[in-house]
């Protein structure tokens, strides 16, 4: 039984590849890592397919053990990492040999740490994806969370050579960050001064942030809206209900919805919005799809660019 | 027609200000048009009511190209088929048992409860969105004497296969979950089974009908009391 049998589930650990597409017409969401940037990493540095499967440690306390030889790295959030009781480096590939125990600790910075294993988890898609949806029971393994004594099963792929990515390349999981909106889909129900107050607030995260939504509290802002027909509802989309309190939708949102949205928060931001937690503050940018595309590009180029460096 | 933008790669189509049989075959022409016009560029489409979702791959196209495209998709959209759509009968075990609200909705409409299941019967539907679960289609329009608010108490669990009304839309519910329509039957058909292919016996745009069984013919279906 070559892999990992997991000792300690941690609070929410997840398998993910990037994401389930092409199933919204039967109501299933996309799911995929809350931060694909540090999910592209852990895949990256191992040489991995991009949609190689991952584990996304939401807060931290997994603890693993290897039936197997072969190599991992852990990105994302930052958290104290042990090989067999030693202190091992994040954004940095390691060897791993059968009989060792892994842990991550609880995170320090950031909420989403990444695990990814060489070749990535071997894990059956469901509709086209190994992404898991809890509230679907679709994907991973019984579309459920881990739990203690699963087994993750993957092929031996010890590196020879390791590789990291240099501490100014990895992204920074501070508490405040200005997340760019695409205005767009009922943007035009918003006044300009009910706009203006939006773009121009601050907003704190409330303990209601999960992979569906991140719901925010701050500024009251109001459309005109009375009543609305449900519409499909894309990633990052920011739904404000009558109370007036924002609520920018995640990977995993319900696919449609009849809420007012004022635009949606670019990927590169919900990524970054993934990493915090309440109390944490944000402020909005409104930016053109022109705009959003570019960014887009020059992050992508970048990341093509940015070699990983051999240890 | 009303090209909006969503989102960084998503634009929205809407068709019209309600849903309607017309306005719901003319969304699943668009849609067809837009898989076979930009088919590689498309990540996902969600069509609803009156309105179709539009994602796109920016690593594969841009805005500027996807809009112009998508243009030129919903153009040759033409006045819409309404015969378009597959025909799904559906069985229902419609009883008191099966139905905890079929005395209420008899009561509110003024009708007797053979009244009700007659009139849930007597039409054919059309499948306005898939969405709120996996396999939860939401069909319109009921008969007005037979439309019923959501309940005040929503239910911690309805069965899987429950047959229900929320204003003016019906459903069945997929699997069980919690969920505050009115139930009215029980339906054997499994509306999502991620084991089977296709998943779901509906698609958007279809057109539902439902058709009466007996306690007998429900179990005998695989139905579960």
């Amino acid at each position: 039984m070559s892999g990992f049998t997991v000792k300690q589930p941690g609070l929410l650990s997840l398998l993910h590849d990037r994401g389930r597409y092409g199933a919204h017409k039967l109501g299933l969401t996309t799911g995929g890592p809350l931060d694909f940037v540090a999910f592209d990493w852990a895949n990256r540095l191992l040489g991995n397919d991009a949609n190689a499967t991952a584990l996304e440690v939401g807060f931290g306390g997994l603890s693993l053990q290897a039936h197997i030889d072969t190599s991992f790295v852990i990105t994302g959030a930052t958290a104290p990492c042990k090989l067999n009781g030693e202190p091992i480096e994040q954004w940095c590939s390691h060897n791993i040999s059968q009989g060792d125990q892994l842990e991550i600790g609880f995170a320090t910075s950031g909420t989403r740490v990444y695990l990814a294993v060489g070749g990535g988890f071997d894990i059956a898609p469901s509709f086209g994806s190994t992404s898991t949806v809890v509230r679907e029971k679709i994907g991973g393994q019984n579309g459920d969370k881990l739990q203690a004594g699963d087994h993750l099963p993957c092929t031996a792929r010890p590196l020879q050579q390791h590789c990291y990515l240099p501490a100014p390349e990895r992204p920074d999981y501070a508490r405040e960050a200005t997340l760019r909106v695409v205005t767009g889909y009922q943007q035009a129900a918003f006044s300009p001064v009910q706009q203006w107050r939006f773009f121009n607030s601050e907003y704190s995260l409330t303990d209601r942030c999960d992979r569906m939504g991140f719901r925010l509290e701050g500024e009251n802002v109001h459309s005109d809206m009375v009543g609305m027909l449900s519409e499909g509802i894309c990633l990052g989309a920011i739904q404000i209900p009558a109370d007036g309190q924002p609520i920018v939708l995640m990977n995993d949102r319900q696919t449609i919805g009849g809420y007012p949205k004022i635009g949606s928060v670019i990927a590169l931001d919900t990524a970054r919005l993934g990493q915090m937690s309440a109390g944490a503050s944000v402020r909005f940018e409104s930016i053109s799809i022109e705009q959003a595309h570019n960014i887009h590009c020059l992050a992508r180029a970048r990341f093509l660019r940015t070699m990983p460096q051999p240890c | 027609m009303r090209v909006e933008v969503a989102g960084q790669n998503a634009f929205i189509v809407y068709f019209a200000e309600q849903a309607s049989a017309a306005v719901s075959a003319q969304i699943q022409a668009a849609a067809d048009n837009v898989l076979a016009g930009m088919g590689d560029a498309i990540v996902d489409l969600v069509p609803s009511y009156a309105s179709l979702l539009v994602i796109f791959d920016l690593d594969r196209s841009d805005p500027f190209a996807v809009r112009q495209q998508l243009h030129k998709a919903l153009a040759s959209v033409d006045a819409a088929d309404l015969g378009a759509g597959e025909l799904v009968t559906l069985p229902v075990y419609y009883s008191l048992e099966s139905g905890p609200e079929l005395e209420l909705i008899a009561e509110r409409g003024g009708i007797s409860v053979d009244d009700v299941i007659a009139i849930h019967q007597q039409q054919e539907y059309r499948v306005y969105a898939i969405g709120f679960a996996p396999g939860f289609a939401y069909l319109g329009e009921v008969d007005e004497r037979i439309a019923a608010p959501r309940l005040a108490t929503p239910r911690q669990k309805v069965p899987r296969g429950a047959v229900a009304i929320a204003d003016r839309q019906t459903a069945v519910y997929p699997a069980v979950s919690p969920g505050g329509w009115n139930l009215i039957g029980l339906c054997p058909t499994r509306m999502f089974d991620p084991l089977s292919n296709p998943s779901m016996p509906v698609k958007v745009g279809d057109r539902i009908r439902f058709s009466a069984i007996d306690r007998d013919e429900f179990l005998a279906q695989g139905g579960e009391l």
